[in-house]
């Protein structure tokens, strides 16, 4: 199965850049990166850049509508993703817990859609 | 023909006896070999159908168990057959091939800890936990299951469907969990056992499956199938001595009677006896946890001849390590002023007042509290409030017996 770990953390709660616990950070997703490279699971992933670079569309009645940002006020933002291929949803929990958002903020595990419903 | 309508009543006894007694034993080797619990309720349940006929025709065979597993499996191999290829069918094909060659024995493995630990993976909300465990390992059907938890059956019936789906969509795995993620695991499983029981107890033993003894059967069950984990002795021993009192629970009037003044001729001393040697057993192991501190309250609760008050504070200093919550802190307050000391025991509620206000036992706890300081004003009130946030009829009997033992107002 595919899971994809969305990582979700609040800026303000992120090491500092030029900190020792950002080193911390930057090697703690290394040794993530180097660990499912190693195991074979790594199937994509990506780091997003601040909500502030973000600009929402949407459609109302025909017309396009944008502004910055997103609209909702929510205190912890999508960092990042990870998408791994993996026997169970414990494995991608033991994934998940090993990655260094998790001290500080939120990873959300959920499995891919399965289009063929016969797979399941 | 006469003795045929007597045979037939009696083969459709022993069928429904097998399939809830055995259920969990069946269930668990037909999820193995299926890999999906869908598929093996469904075909549990055929060969359930089938062997009305084929018992009828030529009596019980020499084990019903291993019959249903067999006719079960060709089931299922029937369904999977049908149905159009996939990665399901060819994997579950395989498996149960495997099955029909190798398998000669009428001896069943025990599979049931694999289904437990997936029934009650932390990945579904609690109330499925409950509700798949008593339906898959407890046999209880779907309808005893509802009237447990005053749901409608179709209710009931839609949270276990889905409850199957999730295990499929989420990708839980059919296992016993790995050592790194066993104590969070096991913790979700006895967490649930003890919902069980609980749920059994408030409601009383009216139903015609008692909650409480299917949660004491589930923890005997893991106690059993892995044997020398102190935390699993632990929640088992806490719930042995809590069923000990559970006919003195309820006074002559119908109101609620606190352990401290319950009728302890009433007390069920086997029981209790097995509870507190199997609590001994957990804590020689010296691995700590809180279903042993829980079990150790319990037991000091029922000490000869009163409460052991002291050593109940100490016990819930150490929960409060281990379960730093609001309710836990609560029932230390309650302990302190057991022991005397009020004022620590009234500061600590006033600190939790904002987060369990809406609360019941607070309230009932602060009119305590207020009581030993000699505020009768601040108990009224707390009763009263208590008494307004109680649904429990048994319960609300008991506080309004304490308001209206405070006396008129004014004094």
């Amino acid at each position: 199965m595919q899971y994809m770990l969305l990582l979700y953390g609040a800026p303000d709660a992120e090491p500092l850049y030029g900190t020792p616990e950002f080193q911390e950070m930057m090697k703690g997703f290394q040794d993530f990166n180097d660990r499912v490279t190693a195991d074979g699971v790594l199937r994509g992933g990506e780091a997003l850049e601040g909500t502030d670079k973000a600009v929402s569309l949407k459609l109302r009645a025909g017309k396009v509508e944008t502004m910055d940002g997103p609209y909702a006020e929510t205190r912890e933002h999508l960092g990042g993703y990870y998408v791994l291929d993996l026997p169970d949803i414990d494995s991608a929990l033991r994934y998940a817990a090993m990655l260094p958002v998790a001290t500080w903020g939120t990873i959300e595990v959920r499995p891919l859609m399965n289009y063929n419903p016969a797979n399941l | 023909m006469a003795g045929a309508a007597p045979q037939a009543m009696a083969i459709t006894r022993a069928l429904t006896q097998v399939l809830s007694q055995d259920r969990g034993r069946l269930m668990a080797v037909l999820v193995a070999r299926l890999g999906s619990f869908q598929l093996a309720e469904d075909a549990l349940q055929e060969a359930g159908l089938s062997a009305l006929v084929h018992w009828s025709r030529s009596g019980l065979p020499a084990s019903p168990q291993a019959w249903l597993l067999k006719v079960a499996g060709r089931k299922a191999l029937d369904q999977l057959r049908s149905e159009g290829r996939s990665a399901r069918r060819e994997e579950a094909l395989a498996r149960l091939i495997a099955f029909e060659t190798e398998d000669s024995g009428e001896e069943i493995p025990d599979e049931r800890l694999r289904l437990i630990f997936t029934a009650c993976h932390p990945a579904l909300d609690e109330k499925s936990r409950v509700a798949l465990t008593l339906r898959t390992v407890c046999g209880m059907t779907t309808e005893e299951i509802a009237r447990a938890f005053l749901d409608a059956p179709t209710t009931m019936g839609q949270r276990l469907s889905r409850a199957k789906a999730r295990i499929a969509t989420t990708g839980i795995p059919y296992a016993v969990p790995e050592p790194d993620q066993w104590d969070e695991r096991l913790r979700a499983v006895l967490t649930t056992i003890y919902l069980i029981f609980t749920t059994g107890y408030t409601s009383g033993a009216t139903e015609p499956r008692d909650l409480c003894s299917e949660a004491i059967f589930l923890a005997r069950l893991v106690a059993s199938l892995r044997p020398g984990q102190p935390e699993i002795e632990g929640a088992l021993a806490l719930m042995l001595i809590t069923d000990a009192r559970r006919g003195s629970r309820i006074g002559p009037d119908g109101a609620t009677v606190p352990p401290a003044e319950q009728d302890r001729s009433l007390w069920d001393r086997e029981t209790l006896a097995e509870g507190r040697a199997l609590l001994e057993t957990a804590l020689s192991r010296r691995r700590a946890g809180p279903f042993q501190v829980k079990a150790a309250i319990s037991a000091c609760q029922m000490a000869d001849p009163a409460p052991d008050w002291p050593q109940i504070v100490q016990l819930y200093t150490a929960l409060l390590t281990m379960e730093p919550t609001a309710v836990v802190r609560l029932n230390h307050a309650v302990a302190l002023s057991e022991t005397g000391q009020i004022a620590a025991a009234t500061a600590i509620l006033a600190a939790l007042r904002g987060e369990l206000d809406g609360f019941q036992p607070f309230h009932a706890a602060e009119a305590a509290v207020a009581l030993l300081a000699g505020d009768r004003t601040g108990a009224r009130a707390a009763y009263a409030a208590a008494i307004a946030l109680t649904a429990n009829p048994a319960d609300r009997l008991l506080l309004s017996k304490r308001l209206e033992a405070l006396g008129p107002e004014g004094r």
